[in-house]
């Protein structure tokens, strides 16, 4: 046992080490193909010649076969030159296209896979976050070697690993009315892979004011949606939404949950969008919407709106240009905030929480109490508490009798009178009960503060979050 | 009156997790014609289970949803003056954000 357990603990810290270094040895060898790729643009003759970046390289070298794809890129796109309605036209347009993508999620993870693949010259990143764990299912871009450091720098590597012969550039940083438009006006294409309300409104204005097309996707549970805004005469964000939905209608993945492909499918389309802008081929999904149900299999693509001439944005009349959005405040607008951190609410009084470890020193002290875990059933079954009792907050009250039940039972073997302590996943619905729970008599209900991840980050550091 | 009538985007959480809805709409009395409006009085009393400041605002749908009548915007087709015709697939869908 012992033996094992050292063997195992070596192994693991071995792991850890050699994680490190592989990370680190992906930066550098990112660092050292931007060089690269800097100083082959430098030069006209390059190594690596390729199309990237302003100014334009293809229209000052000539590769004597009529056009300016080296033998090297006619050899890597040779699949998109074989297509007659693509060729060497549409992948010159690509080389010397540059496209932002907002966001290295779930929806950016595909996207910028396909768009360093496919030869965009210039690909920008935004995104301040950086890499856990709990994005490994669906954030394809990102690897285990990078938890931990920003997305950016990962997707970065991931992109310049595929091909070198593109220029990526990295925003580590959250996109906001002060640096939007400097950012944005960069790109040819924009495309919003981000994850809230104030984002898509934000990032759709910002085309509007710079004129660039918007490949807009979006993901949640087994759904997914996606449409072009803002390109050709059709319809901006805001004309089809112009006003923002109410707060609780914005559910998140970290909240409802997303199944990891739904996204990958939708930010698969949202590169092909952007390609087809890019080249001037095919017919873009603008004036149109894509509606994914996953589940059901089913694929549905509706027609929308046009440009609606009463659009604060994009109407006939409106005034609205650079300096009004700089000074627009969006999480207002939408009531809620440009990067969302979980909800903290603060409804009782002190004298009616209790917080973790206080809870454990009842525990320990074999306080008689009874606890109810007011989570959805199936929060319930990815992990609890020994001995709480599940009762999902919208079936509280039709369950008041249970809760008497399990508290008389409580005080018929000790004799005493019990605690009642509610508890959640982050401790705002707990509070919630904790007030309904008064309201019907139940006048000692206490709430556990922070709920299970306050459990697990003050007192057991082995309890599973998610 | 014969419909298709679905949720999508969440909004089936308002229907007991039912998406799609094969229903059987009677006109109201002395009404000819079964327009939008009438139909989302009809939605509201017959098929919203619950929160159904979710689903509507006003007399029209909230703001974020999205009404397609035949895979049509119903901004398209005349909004809440929509006429219904026998078999037409009426879609509500929740504008999502996640990704
Ligand atoms: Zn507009």
């Amino acid at each position: 046992m012992d033996a094992d357990g050292g063997e195992v603990s070596r192994i693991l810290r071995d792991l850890e080490s050699l994680k490190a270094s592989k990370s680190q040895i992906e930066l550098q060898i990112s660092a050292l193909e931007a060089r690269l790729q800097e100083i082959n643009l430098q030069r006209p003759n390059g190594v690596v010649p390729d199309g990237s970046c302003a100014p334009p390289l293809l229209s000052s070298v000539d590769s004597g076969y009529g056009h300016d794809l080296s033998p090297q890129m006619i050899y890597r796109y040779s699949r998109h030159l074989l297509l007659p309605s693509f060729g060497v036209q549409a992948q010159s347009k690509l080389l010397k296209s540059s496209i932002l993508v907002v966001g290295a999620g779930g929806l950016g993870s595909p996207a910028l896979l396909y768009l360093a693949a496919c030869g965009v010259g210039r690909l920008g990143i935004v995104d301040h976050d950086v890499v856990e764990l709990n994005n490994m299912h669906r954030q394809i871009i990102h690897t285990e070697g990078f938890i931990g450091q920003p997305k950016v720098r990962s997707a970065a590597a991931a992109c310049r690993s595929i091909n070198s012969t593109i220029q990526v550039v990295e925003y580590q940083e959250p996109l906001r009315t002060s640096n939007a438009l400097e950012i944005m006006s960069k790109y040819d294409i924009i495309v919003d892979a981000t994850d809230n309300a104030p984002s898509r409104y934000m990032i759709s204005d910002c085309c509007v004011v710079l004129g660039k097309p918007l490949v807009s996707g979006a993901a949640l549970g087994f759904e997914g949606q996606l449409t072009v805004y803002n390109y050709n005469g059709g319809p901006c964000y805001r004309c089809l939404f112009p006003t923002p939905p109410p707060t609780t209608a914005c559910q998140r993945c970290s909240d409802s949950g997303v199944l990891g492909v739904v996204p990958g499918i939708i930010g698969c389309l949202q590169a092909l969008e952007a390609i087809k802008i890019a080249t001037a081929v095919g017919e873009p999904l603008s004036g149109r919407m894509l509606l994914l149900d996953s589940l059901s299999a089913r694929i549905r693509i509706v027609k929308i709106r046009g440009r609606s001439l009463q659009c604060v944005a994009c109407g006939e009349n409106t005034t609205f240009s650079k300096p009004q959005f700089q000074e627009f405040n969006y999480e207002n607008f939408t009531q809620s905030p440009l990067s969302p951190s979980p909800l903290k609410l603060n409804l009782l009084q002190a004298d009616s929480r209790i917080n973790s470890k206080e809870y454990k020193e009842k525990i320990v002290n074999g306080e008689a109490h009874v606890l109810i875990d007011v989570r959805p059933e199936h929060h319930f079954k990815i992990v609890s508490l020994p001995n709480s009792l599940n009762i999902p907050l919208p079936s509280l009250e039709a369950r008041l009798p249970e809760i008497s039940l399990a508290l008389k039972e409580k005080e018929e073997n000790r004799g005493i009178n019990s605690d009642l302590y509610v508890i959640c996943r982050r401790g705002n619905d707990s509070q919630r009960a904790v007030q309904s729970l008064h309201k019907m008599g139940f006048t000692s209900a206490r709430d556990i503060i922070g709920g299970l991840e306050a459990w697990a980050h003050d007192v057991d550091p082995n309890f599973p979050t998610y | 009156m014969q419909l298709t009538v679905e949720f999508g985007g969440g909004l089936e959480l308002l229907c007991s997790s039912v998406k799609i809805h094969n229903v059987n709409v009677e006109l109201p009395k002395g009404v000819e014609k079964l327009t939008m409006k009438d139909l989302l009085a009809w939605i509201c009393t017959n098929l919203i289970k619950e929160r159904p400041e979710m689903f509507m605002k006003g007399d029209s749908v909230r703001p974020g949803v999205l009404a397609l009548v035949n895979d049509c915007d119903w901004e398209l087709t005349g909004q809440l003056d929509t006429t219904l015709e026998e078999k037409d697939v009426v879609v509500f869908i929740s504008t999502l954000h996640g990704g």
